[in-house]
């Protein structure tokens, strides 16, 4: 019997970074600018999106969803409420998005007619950050609800985003949030992240929140 | 839940890359894991002794080397390791640590295999 050492080098989710990149391709090619959003259960990704649809729509955008969940239609049934084009992607099961999942509910979809395209994902703090779903911008959300210091238990989640918010500022001050201290912690996984501070109930904050879209937006345009 | 697809994939790679050497079985599977990736060892070595019986890979170890995070940090020009993955600064100046070079890796580095005596070298 002999034993013999064979090097592998090769990434665990090769496959999905590769579906990821082939997506990213396609996004640059039409032109659209695609967002992923990833948070804990009930943070507030749903409600977000939905006033988000709905004023770029009234602006004359053109933005269309897609939204993971475990089961149901719930969320896709709310964000179509936008007038949106929305489609519900059911994991079954899966706690996370993949890019394969993303791919094929494209299908039928002319990107070169959105401006915009958001992807919430499945409500988990840890692995939608191993998933590259080819969008340009991760977004992590953060409620006042939630504690401060969820950022410093999921480092890799926060590390991995581009932008991050924080929701539900309507109710911060029955919560007891402290914002100095969330807006510290974030800081210092992701120094330097552009983090926008917003209710969807009250529309607060999220007028900075469309004006960084619109800027991204012209960055993309072909 | 994310560990298994995890060791569904490493199981998948193993026994493709396999079928060069017929006969042969996996003694060991040695991983190169980031600090940032994401992933606890305890459940993929869970995970790992479920999801192998029944295939090449059974009775086979799962090392898994961590890596912490590296980044490049500007005002000290040069590469630092970043002790604490709640507060990504460098250790020596306390800048923020933006331009990370390692950490979130998630890969197979190489896998030792027994062959029978007798079989092509
Ligand atoms: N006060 C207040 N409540 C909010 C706000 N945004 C969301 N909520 C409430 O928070 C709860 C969860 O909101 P969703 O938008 O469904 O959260 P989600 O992140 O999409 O949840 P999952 O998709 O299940 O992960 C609902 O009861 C919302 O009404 C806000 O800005 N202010
Ligand atoms: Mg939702
Ligand atoms: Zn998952
Ligand atoms: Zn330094």
């Amino acid at each position: 019997m002999t034993t013999r050492i064979v090097e592998l080098r090769r990434g665990i989710l090769k496959k999905n970074d590769e579906l990821a990149a082939g997506l990213r391709q396609r996004y640059t090619a039409a032109g659209v600018l695609v967002l992923n959003l990833v948070s804990s259960p009930g943070t507030g990704k749903t409600a977000f999106l939905e006033r988000t649809l709905r004023e770029l729509l009234a602006s004359g955008a053109r933005a269309a969803a897609l939204v993971g969940d475990l089961e149901t239609d719930n969320d896709a049934q709310r964000l179509a409420a936008s007038g949106a084009p929305v489609r519900q992607i059911n994991t079954h099961g899966i706690c996370h998005l993949e890019a394969e999942m993303v791919g094929k509910h494209l299908d039928g979809w002319n990107l070169a007619d959105l401006d915009y395209l958001f992807i919430e994902n499945v409500g988990n703090l840890v692995c939608p950050s191993s998933y590259d779903l080819g969008e340009k911008i991760r977004v992590a959300l953060l409620s006042v609800t939630e504690g401060e210091d969820k950022p410093l238990k999921y480092p890799t989640l926060f590390n991995s985003a581009d932008a991050a918010v924080i929701s539900k500022i309507d109710i911060a001050e029955p919560c007891g949030f402290d914002r100095e201290a969330a807006l510290w912690n974030i800081n210092e996984i992701r120094p330097g992240i552009r983090i926008f501070e917003t209710s969807a109930k009250t529309g607060a904050g999220m007028h900075e929140w469309y004006a960084y879209l619109a800027e991204e937006r012209a960055n993309v345009r072909a | 839940m994310h560990e298994l697809s995890i060791v569904s994939s490493i199981v998948d790679t193993v026994t493709e890359s396999l079928a060069a050497y017929p006969g042969a079985r996996v003694k060991e599977v040695r991983l190169r894991v980031g600090v940032l990736a994401a992933v606890v060892e305890d459940s993929l070595q869970f995970c790992y002794g479920i999801v192998t019986e029944d295939t090449p890979l059974a009775g086979s170890a799962l090392v898994v080397k961590t890596l912490p995070v590296m980044a490049h940090c500007a005002p000290c020009g040069r590469d630092v390791e970043i002790a604490s993955i709640q507060s990504l600064r460098c250790p020596r100046c306390g800048a923020p640590a933006t331009d990370l070079r390692q950490g979130r890796e998630l890969e197979i580095d190489c896998i030792e295999i027994v062959e029978k005596s007798g079989g092509i070298a």
